[in-house]
């Protein structure tokens, strides 16, 4: 007897949804895609909010900016709930080996006083401005418009919480509790950290999400990140000896270079809609990066003393050039 | 003209390989057979890391694409930024 091995094709009847297929034309559509693209809630929504009669539940027209498709929005990352999950998953037990690595070799004890004080100073009550972050994301991803953008300005509040966390580990491991108090008596009632306090807290009232995006995630992540975790952090702690603080914020670092490509490709699709949005996002660039150099420019003070003026100008300079190729011109 | 061609297996790390594949290559041919994606293309094909980076999102090393090749015909010409099949005659 003889057996034939034969193998079938079936040929789908569709490649994938229908709104996809609308978007993209009728092909394999990228799991990407299918978690993201048209799946806001767009019809049926006649009753609107008893908490604001104002707008509608979802509201596209409560940023100023306008965009004739929200979903332009890409994130170049294309990050959905589980290839986002999987990287930060990775980066977590990186994180949790670099934390045991300084706990188990002792290096904590190893640093000299001052620059664990320093790095105290000024790492430990950024966890107060990073858990503000997260109220500003939140607040994006719940009144901003397209689940494209809305989902990664979520996944960004979970950083921030992160970010938060690392801080607060690291300011239990370099100085146990007291050092978490300290931070947040600084936070509350250091002269050098108001400005910063005052910025966070003014954003926790701004109604336009997109004005938030620019506040937050462009001018003041955009400057802080660079001044503290590579300057500060990376440079000056790590030739003066402290290179464990480095590793403990290595995730930071990693971050904000990562992340940026996200703010960057937002920006970029949002200014090269219309001349008015360009015009619009360059008013709030220029309005709240001045404010974040200037409430950057004291906490600076404490790690580069006479340098800070210097150095902050820096940033807002190299800040500026990022934003130039992103066609936004401050 | 003779033919090369290129296979890959049907996953989502290829798709975007795919997709930037036939930007590069406006002549090549999609055939889509099961877990399995094979491309034609006329004379030549070039494989770009900048195109795939594109699509990917991230950094990319060509060498990856060793992963989900299944097989290919041409004489190669490989670099850090490109991927060449072609018939040297």
């Amino acid at each position: 007897m003889q057996i034939d091995l034969r193998t079938v094709s079936i040929k789908q009847q569709r490649n994938t949804f229908d709104h996809l297929a609308r978007r993209f034309g009728d092909k394999p559509a990228s799991r990407y895609q299918e978690a993201s693209y048209d799946i806001q809630a767009t019809e049926n929504l006649h009753y609107r909010p008893t908490w604001d009669p104002d707008q509608l539940i979802y509201d596209a027209s409560i940023t100023k900016i306008v965009m004739a498709d929200w979903y332009a929005l890409k994130d170049p990352r294309q990050y959905f709930y589980n290839n986002y999950t999987l990287a930060r998953a990775r980066q977590q037990e990186t994180a949790e080996a670099n934390f045991t690595f300084v706990e188990s070799r002792g290096l904590v004890e190893m640093l000299p006083e001052e620059l664990k004080r320093l790095a105290l100073d000024v790492l430990v009550p950024l966890r107060h401005a990073a858990w503000g972050a997260n109220m500003h994301n939140s607040f994006i991803s719940g009144y901003g418009y397209a689940a494209i953008f809305t989902q990664a300005c979520m996944f960004h509040a979970m950083d921030n919480l992160g970010i938060a966390q690392y801080l607060s580990r690291l300011g239990l491991l370099l100085g146990d509790q007291e050092a978490l108090t300290e931070g947040k008596t600084a936070w509350m009632d250091d002269e050098a950290w108001q400005p910063m306090r005052r910025y966070v807290e003014d954003c926790l009232v701004v109604r336009d999400p997109f004005e938030l995006f620019v506040a937050q995630n462009v001018a003041l992540d955009g400057l802080l990140y660079p001044l503290v975790y590579e300057r500060i952090v990376d440079g000056t702690l790590s030739t003066q000896g402290a290179s464990s603080v480095a590793m403990l914020c290595q995730f930071m670092s990693d971050w904000f270079d990562e992340t940026r490509k996200w703010v960057d490709a937002v920006m970029k699709v949002a200014a090269a809609e219309s001349e008015h949005n360009r015009l619009i996002l360059q008013e709030w660039t220029d309005k709240w990066s001045q404010r974040a150099a200037a409430a950057l420019l004291p906490v600076a003070r404490k790690a580069l003393a006479a340098d800070a003026e210097e150095a902050v100008a820096e940033e807002v300079d190299s800040f500026k050039g990022r934003l130039k190729k992103i066609g936004v011109e401050i | 003209m003779s033919t090369v061609f290129i296979a890959l297996q049907a996953n989502e790390d290829t798709r975007p390989i795919i997709d930037a594949i036939v930007q590069d290559n406006p002549a090549a041919i999609v055939n889509r057979e099961p877990a399995m994606v094979k491309i034609d293309a006329p004379g030549s094909m070039i494989i770009r890391r900048e195109t795939i980076e594109e699509h990917i999102g991230r950094t990319y090393d060509l060498q990856e694409l060793q992963i989900n090749l299944i097989t290919l015909s041409g004489h190669v010409d490989e670099d850090e930024d490109q991927f060449t099949l072609r018939w040297n005659s």
